[in-house]
């Protein structure tokens, strides 16, 4: 259990079942007042806030949330299929719970998922992938209309913008925080 | 220099103390059976009953589990207490105070501006929940809002444009100031804020000993109510108050006149090391 005067950014408790980061927080007293712990919380399964106000003496309950090395196998329907590398054990991750991390899925990428009561809340690919590129119009020389990027599709059906030397066939490197294009990989 | 032209002498106490004001929400630190100070007064007061009509001391003090952005759990606390005064001189003074510190009649913080030069606010508690949390202070107490709507409501309202001095607070919310004697709902005390920002707490000392038990005894009991550990009565102070003259004491939080004065947003800016980085 944690008490009011454990409560800083980045500590993540229970509300109501649902996991929360603590995203803001802040200790008011007013002259010979009481203690009030004042705090703004992501809920970490639908990103939605909260404020909150506590006084001490109150308690709270740590979020278990548990990070798992997990290698991605391939989808099915609306889910995608995870295999813990350590105990083999396969889980299904909803697509929403997926978020922006969908983009990136190749086959046997791994990637950390977490989970809250053994339930996957979220997951986080690798901040740099290699992914080819399977569409994307081929550059005219001595186009003159100025612009410096065209889009391109990738594997995994991702589309995003590149520069005009790029390829069909080629291996670029994206930046997953962005999910912006970040180098061609050469060879 | 201000207090040397004023008369006052400075002085230095003990930060180590074996009973601390037991008041209900402030918390004192344990060291080796005895106690860090959480304020200078208890000392001071006894050198005003022993005799030293205007003292000043700047010191350090702890309270524990007090750190956000406006607090650490060690502080520098600026106290002078004045013999043959009441809380309206303090105003007065602490008026002459600030200006002579910040040496401009205006000061910008947080992008706020207060003006310095022309007469500051004075406003009641009683005047601030009705213009400002649209509730008596007396309902707030009742129900358990009165922190909170000071917080939320009050504070950010005061000091805006030019400093505020919020007097008269109810007599429950003042362990060791007189109450008026024409209201004794309310206490003597006042508090100074600039730029939303709590500077100091003042008041007309309570200097009758049975009175000043019995309030003790209150607050003891508050602290056990919530659970809290008690304190040992300070004999020694209560005993030295029936010698104590009619006076006022004034606590300003050294750190935060200097966040003001050089606009820092957080108190972990005006100082050289915080509890975290030790």
């Amino acid at each position: 259990m944690y008490t009011a005067a454990d409560l800083r950014k980045g500590l993540k408790i229970t509300i109501d079942n649902e996991p929360y980061i603590i995203t803001h927080f802040d200790f008011a007293k007013p002259g010979k007042g009481q203690a009030l712990y004042r705090t703004k919380m992501k809920n970490m399964i639908t990103g939605s806030t909260l404020d909150r106000t506590y006084r001490s003496g109150e308690t709270f309950e740590p979020a278990s949330l548990e990070d798992r090395v997990m290698q991605y196998l391939y989808k099915e329907d609306d889910h995608y299929c995870f295999m813990d590398n350590s105990t083999f054990e396969q889980i299904h991750i909803s697509e929403d719970a997926m978020g922006d991390a969908k983009n990136y899925l190749i086959d046997n990428l791994q990637v950390d998922v977490l989970l809250f009561r053994e339930k996957a809340i979220g997951v986080d690919v690798p901040n740099f992938v290699n992914l080819r590129v399977v569409q994307t119009d081929p550059w005219v020389k001595g186009d003159t209309s100025g612009s410096d990027s065209k889009p391109a599709t990738v594997e995994t059906g991702y589309v995003l913008r590149v520069p005009p030397f790029i390829e069909e066939g080629e291996l670029i490197t994206i930046d997953t925080r962005t999910g912006e294009y970040s180098t061609r990989v050469k060879g | 220099m201000f207090f040397h032209e004023k008369g006052y002498l400075e002085v230095e106490t003990p930060f180590r103390i074996p009973a601390p004001a037991p008041e209900a929400q402030i918390d004192a630190i344990p060291s080796d059976g005895w106690f860090l100070q959480t304020s200078p007064e208890l000392c001071m007061k006894r050198l005003l009953a022993a005799g030293y009509p205007r003292i000043f001391q700047i010191c350090r003090c702890w309270r524990d589990g007090e750190r956000g952005t406006r607090h650490l759990s060690e502080f520098t606390m600026l106290e002078w207490y004045r013999a043959q005064a009441d809380y309206r001189v303090l105003m007065d003074e602490t008026e002459e105070l600030i200006r002579a510190a910040s040496g401009a009649d205006t000061i910008t913080y947080r992008g706020v501006e207060i003006d310095l030069s022309n007469p500051w606010e004075r406003i009641t508690v009683r005047d601030a929940f009705l213009r400002y949390a649209g509730t008596t202070a007396e309902a707030a107490l009742a129900a358990g809002t009165f922190d909170e709507l000071m917080v939320d409501r009050i504070e950010p309202r005061l000091g805006i444009g030019r400093p505020t001095f919020i007097y008269d607070y109810p007599a429950s919310c003042s362990a060791l100031a007189r109450l008026r004697a024409d209201d004794p709902t309310v206490a003597e005390r006042f508090e100074l804020y600039l730029g939303g920002l709590e500077i100091a707490n003042a008041f007309s000392e309570l200097i009758d000993p049975v009175e000043q038990r019995a309030r003790f005894e209150a607050e003891a009991a508050e602290r056990a109510r919530h659970g809290k550990h008690g304190y040992p009565v300070p004999e020694k102070f209560l005993a030295a108050l029936a010698e104590m003259p009619e006076a006022a004491g004034i606590a300003l939080g050294l750190d935060r006149l200097v966040m003001v004065l050089l606009d820092a947003e957080s108190i972990d800016d005006v100082v050289a090391f915080t509890t975290e980085e030790l």
